[in-house]
This record gives C-alpha cells, sequence and structure tokens, in this order.
C-alpha cells in the first residue's frame, strides 16, 4: 500500500491564486463569511490610516525639531560632538563589515544605505526651528559617506586590522562619552541635565546591555557556586530585583540614594540611571544564563572534569560558551526589551527620546494645528523604536544560524 | 608522587571501597586490584553498582569509605591528588559526551593544550595520528552532530588517548550505538587492549570480554559477586547468580 500511494503521488502542483483562495479562505460559507468581513475591514483600516497619513498636518512637528528630538537640550553650538561620536561609529561599522563581512558587513551596509537616503530626502524636507552648525543633511550624508569610506578601507586592508578594530570597539564607547561630555578646552564641558533625546535611550541602552552581560554571567555562575555566601548573595540579590518593578530600581537610584549619602558625594543624575538598568537587567540575565546552564546535559561538565580540566576551565570552555549559545534568542529579547524599558527614566526626571517627543507634542506653535501633532510624531518614534528592535531581532536570528551549523 | 606503580605492578587498588546515596548502599565492600596492562571486564545487571565503582576511580562519584589508590596516588579528597588522577585515567562515555560546539580536532586538542600546556601544533599533529588510529582522521574538521554515532565514540576514544592516560575506563561504551556500529568501536577496543593499555570496560560484550578481558568481575547489588579470567567464568562459574545473569544474557 505504501508504496503504491508514494507511487501515486503527484508532482507538486502549480500556483493558482483562485486555488489558494478557494482552499484557505472561502473553502466553506462560513469561512467565506468570516474572509469577507476580515477584508472589509482590513481594507477600511489600511485605506483610512493611508488617506489621513498622506494629509496629516503634523508631520512637520517632528521633523523640525529632529535636533530636539536628538539632543534634547544639548547646546546648539556644541552639537558636532554627539555627531561626530556618531561618525567614528560609522566608520568602525564600515571597516568591520569590509574586514569580518558577515553579520557587520549587513549592518554596515544597513547603516549606510539608509544614512544615505535618509540625507538625500531630508533635503526636500523644512528646515529645523534652530539653526545647527551640522545640519540634519549634512550629518546624514556624512555618516553614510563614513560608513561606505570604512567599508571600502576595510575590504583593502582585511587582516591586519582585526586587533586595532576589537579594541576600538572596546574604547569607543567610553570616547563616545568623553567627546559628548568633555573634558574643557575645545570640548567645554556639557553637564549631563543637558543631555537627552535619542542619544540619552542610545548611551542608557548601549551601557545597560554591555555592563549587564558580564554582571548577568558572574551572577548566574554565582548562583551555581558551591560556596555558600557567593550563593546566598546571588539568590538575594537576583530574588530582589526581580521582585520590584523597574521604575522601583530607578527611584531607589535617582531619589533615595542622595538621601543615604553624605551631601558632599553627588552622583550624576545619568550616571545614576545607567547604573539602575544595568543592575535591574543583570538580574534578569543573569536568570536566563543559569536556564542555558541547566539546559546542558550532565555529561558535558563530566567529561570535561574526566579530562582534567578545572573548575574555572570547565566553566569557561565547555558549559558556558555551549550555554550561552542556548539562550541567544532569550537573551536578544531581553535586550530589545531593555532598549524600550530605558523610556521609563522620563519618570526621574531625564528625558529620552520618547519624553522628547512628549516635549515636542506640547510646543505652544502647534497649538492650532486641528488635532495636535501628537499621533504623528509618536509614529515617528514608534519607528525609531521599531528599526533599532528589528535589527536587533534579525541579527540574533542570523547569529543563531551561523552557530547552529553542524550542531546536533 | 606520579607514575609511580606498587612492585607488583597494581596500578589500582581499592579496599573495602563502600558509597551510599542517601540511604541506597550502592557499592558495599568492593575489593579488588588491578594490574598495570590488565584488561578488567566489569558486568553485571542494571544497578549492580558497575558504573558507579569505575566512576569513583576518577572521582566522578565520591565513595564515601575504604581506601582507591590510582597509580600510587591515594584518592581523598585534596583536589591537586584528583586532578593528578584524572590526567593520568582517560573516560569514554556510554552518551560520548562529546562538546558539540567544537570541532572533531578541537575535541581531541582542547585537554592537550590546557591541561598538558602542550602548543597547539603539537597537539593537532598528535591528535591526527589518534584520529587516524582510530579510523577517522577525514572527519577531523567536521562537527560532532555531523557524526555516526560509532564515528562519536571513536572520536571520545581519540580524545581520553590524547591526555596520554596509564589507564584507560570504558563506561558502557556500545550500549547507546546502532547495531551496526558497535563492531568498528569494539574492533578500536581491542587494538587498545593488545598494545598493552590498561583498561576497565563496564560492557555487556562478551564475545569481546571472551576475546581480550584478562579478568572478569561481576558485581551484583553493589557488590563484587565473583571474579576470574574468561574461561572460569563461561565455563564454570562459581556463583548462582553469575549462572543465572550469564543464562539471560547469552
Amino acid at each position: 500500500m505504501a508504496t503504491e500511494a508514494a507511487r501515486a503521488r503527484p508532482d507538486r502542483p502549480s500556483f493558482v491564486l483562485w486555488d489558494w483562495l478557494r482552499q484557505n479562505l472561502f473553502n466553506n460559507w462560513y469561512n467565506s463569511v468570516i474572509s469577507v468581513v476580515i477584508l472589509v475591514v482590513v481594507f477600511q483600516a489600511v485605506s483610512g490610516f493611508v488617506g489621513w497619513a498622506l494629509t496629516a498636518p503634523g508631520w512637520s512637528a517632528a521633523i523640525t525639531n529632529l535636533k530636539v528630538l536628538t539632543t534634547w537640550t544639548y547646546p546648539t553650538d556644541q552639537v558636532w560632538r554627539p555627531a561626530l561620536a556618531v561618525w567614528i561609529v560609522a566608520l568602525l561599522l564600515g571597516l568591520s563589515g569590509g574586514v569580518w563581512r558577515g553579520i557587520p558587513q549587513t549592518l554596515a551596509i544597513g547603516f549606510g544605505v539608509i544614512m544615505l537616503i535618509l540625507g538625500v530626502l531630508a533635503f526636500a524636507l523644512p528646515p529645523a526651528t534652530t539653526p545647527l552648525p551640522v545640519s540634519g543633511t549634512f550629518f546624514l550624508l556624512i555618516s553614510g559617506v563614513t560608513t561606505g569610506v570604512g567599508y571600502g578601507l576595510g575590504l583593502r586592508v582585511g587582516e591586519p586590522l582585526r586587533w586595532p578594530l576589537v579594541i576600538s570597539w572596546v574604547l569607543v564607547y567610553p570616547v563616545a562619552v568623553l567627546i559628548i561630555r568633555g573634558v574643557g578646552g575645545p570640548l567645554p564641558e556639557v553637564p549631563t541635565n543637558l543631555w537627552g533625546g535619542l542619544m540619552l535611550t542610545m548611551l542608557l541602552s548601549i551601557s545597560g546591555i554591555v555592563l549587564s552581560f558580564p554582571l548577568g554571567v558572574l551572577l548566574a555562575l554565582g548562583r551555581r557556586s558551591n560556596l555558600p555566601v557567593v550563593k546566598w548573595f546571588c539568590i538575594i540579590y537576583i530574588e530582589f530585583i526581580r521582585g520590584v518593578p523597574l521604575v522601583t530600581v530607578l527611584y531607589m537610584g535617582s531619589l533615595m540614594l542622595p538621601l543615604f549619602l553624605p551631601s558632599e558625594i553627588r552622583i550624576d543624575g545619568v550616571i545614576r540611571a545607567m547604573v539602575a538598568v544595568t543592575l535591574f537587567s543583570a538580574a534578569y540575565l543573569a536568570e536566563n544564563v543559569r536556564g542555558g546552564l541547566q539546559s546542558l546535559p550532565k555529561g558535558q561538565a563530566e567529561a570535561a572534569r574526566a579530562l582534567g580540566l578545572n573548575t574555572v576551565q570547565t566553566t569557561l570552555l565547555i558549559t558556558l560558551p555551549q550555554a550561552l549559545r542556548a539562550v541567544i534568542p532569550v537573551l536578544v529579547g531581553q535586550f530589545i526589551g531593555l532598549f524600550k524599558d530605558t523610556s521609563l527614566v522620563v519618570i526621574v526626571g531625564l528625558v529620552d527620546l520618547l519624553g522628547a517627543a512628549q516635549n515636542v507634542v506640547g510646543q505652544p506653535q502647534w497649538l492650532g494645528t486641528p488635532g495636535g501633532v501628537w499621533r504623528e510624531t509618536f509614529l515617528v518614534i514608534a519607528l525609531v523604536y521599531w528599526i533599532f528592535s528589528f535589527t536587533m531581532s534579525r541579527t540574533s536570528k542570523t547569529i543563531e544560524e551561523n552557530l547552529s551549523v553542524g550542531h546536533r | 608522587m606520579s607514575g609511580q606503580t606498587d612492585q607488583d605492578g597494581d596500578i589500582i587498588i581499592c579496599e573495602n571501597v563502600n558509597k551510599w546515596y542517601g540511604e541506597y548502599h550502592a557499592l558495599r565492600e568492593v575489593t579488588t586490584t588491578v594490574k598495570k596492562g590488565e584488561v578488567v571486564v566489569i558486568f553485571g545487571p542494571s544497578g549492580s553498582g558497575k558504573s558507579t565503582f569505575i566512576r569513583t576511580i576518577n572521582r566522578l562519584e565520591e565513595h564515601q569509605e575504604g581506601k582507591i589508590i590510582v597509580d600510587g596516588i591515594e584518592m581523598t579528597n585534596d583536589i591537586r591528588n584528583i586532578d593528578t588522577i584524572r590526567r593520568e585515567t582517560g573516560m569514554v562515555f556510554q552518551q560520548f559526551n562529546l562538546f558539540p560546539h567544537l570541532k572533531v580536532i578541537q575535541n581531541v586538542t582542547l585537554a592537550p593544550i590546557w591541561v598538558r600546556k602542550k602548543t597547539r601544533k603539537e597537539s593537532e599533529v598528535k591528535a591526527l595520528e589518534l584520529l587516524e588510529r582510530v579510523g577517522i582522521k577525514e572527519q577531523a574538521q567536521k562537527f560532532p552532530g555531523q557524526l555516526s554515532g560509532g564515528q562519536q565514540q571513536r572520536v571520545a576514544i581519540a580524545r581520553a588517548l590524547a591526555m596520554e592516560p596509564r589507564i584507560m575506563l570504558f563506561d558502557e561504551p556500545t550500549s547507546a550505538l546502532d547495531p551496526e556500529m558497535i563492531k568498528e568501536v569494539l574492533d578500536v577496543m581491542k587494538e587498545l587492549a593488545r598494545s598493552g593499555m590498561t583498561m576497565l570496560c563496564v560492557t555487556h560484550e562478551m564475545a569481546f570480554a571472551r576475546e581480550v578481558a584478562d579478568r572478569m568481575i561481576f558485581m551484583d547489588r553493589g557488590q563484587i559477586v565473583e571474579e576470574g579470567t574468561p574461561e572460569q567464568i563461561f565455563s564454570a562459574p562459581r556463583h548462582e547468580r553469575t549462572k543465572l545473569f550469564l543464562s539471560q544474557i547469552l
């Protein structure tokens, strides 16, 4: 029977739109009714949205306030400094794309192309409300070109650039913060209470991700330690942080901590927020990593120990690499969550991208706009959040696929 | 300390070894010695303590009473002694336990590089020799997940041999294999036995035992019931339990 069935199996049928519709949407009367209703609703919603989007009066609010949304109250004549930080990152990204290909190449090309397209589009846009030394158009075009130059250079030089690039990536964050904050002389200090917008969102997210990762891994290992003091410290820390909302941790860091510290010691508000976000994220990350460690068969550690590797070697060479691989999707999911959670810093008086958008919406010059400008402005913000989150999500998927080659 | 054997050539000495899992008495007064170059097959029903026993010899399981001396070093809680003994003993597991994130060649060179502190080049040359010896040199650049069970187990043997151990422990090395792959693993083990390696094998491959074992140990309920040469065990077992068990598996 089985062989006959196999012989009778037809070739894959060619795709016919009508057949597909009939099989999937109209295969009986009630499915047909449901399909028609849904199609009508979807059509209404899409056409309504497109019609509104094309005629909406409020798009210029976001566009003329790009400076506010990206850097908030950062001094206008110093805006070239965050721009310079972005150009440095663009150059590194381009170089990495050329040297390593693969994922960095996709990211570099994506970033460069988006910047160039936006830069060209920007010629058609109304000018910003405040004249800047670095115009948006100029900034976008330079970012795109820098990425391209880096990419070309990376392709040409290749191999010898690897180690310098790795070191540069480690140093780029502190250097960027120094450029933005200033050290005196040609770079006068800009106090952090003037920082904000997308710049602050990025700084908080990057420091949160980069610092909470090692901290979380250490907590996860500590929780599995045989030393009771280490183990209990980690358990109490993790369970305490996981038991309170991020808002509470931010309040603790921003409002309570100064009360406990002597009045001479003033810790900067942005740094307190960075620390709070990092400490919060590390607790969740620790549990995710612990999940990965527990998913490994016991035989892996046994085999390593039987070969004579000590505990540290077994962890670093055998269990941790496999555990981290297993939890990449979860970790990236958590990083995406962290990126979006940074918008909660509005509560402790910092103005991130979302906070800046709220402020733009409330500007008096839009009072005359029918219906206000909040829909358009928040849509632009949502698109920015989406681009970053989607990039992280796709990158994680690619990493997963690359690593899974030849596994199990 | 290491590398010393007793004058009469005993490389493993176990005296009155006892182990409990909670209330459960897993090993009872296990006493035996293994001479250098001897091939010992340990067999017995499931739950008889045979795996637990060979796992106490490299301290994957801790014994609570009695004495285990491996290669002149007594197994104590001293971590240095344990590490020395683990360097001298190679182990092959039922489930292979290869490292899936490392290539075959990296699986084999890992311990020599990190434990014996050899150079990568030296270790790779040696690893390729060993992979050739177990007949899978051409798979060196693959990941374990791309190999068949029999090939994986042969890599596991090469990985253990790369540490140049004086003793090899096999914990049911063929139990997880499809029937057609058992022979290729047993052939490697036979070759190893003939080369003079001291081997302790927990296995039910009685043809293998008859062919290469110098001595067989029958365990039941945590005890050594009987030991002797394959001829004695197969033709004239002294205990009823041994007779019964052999009649069930042969």
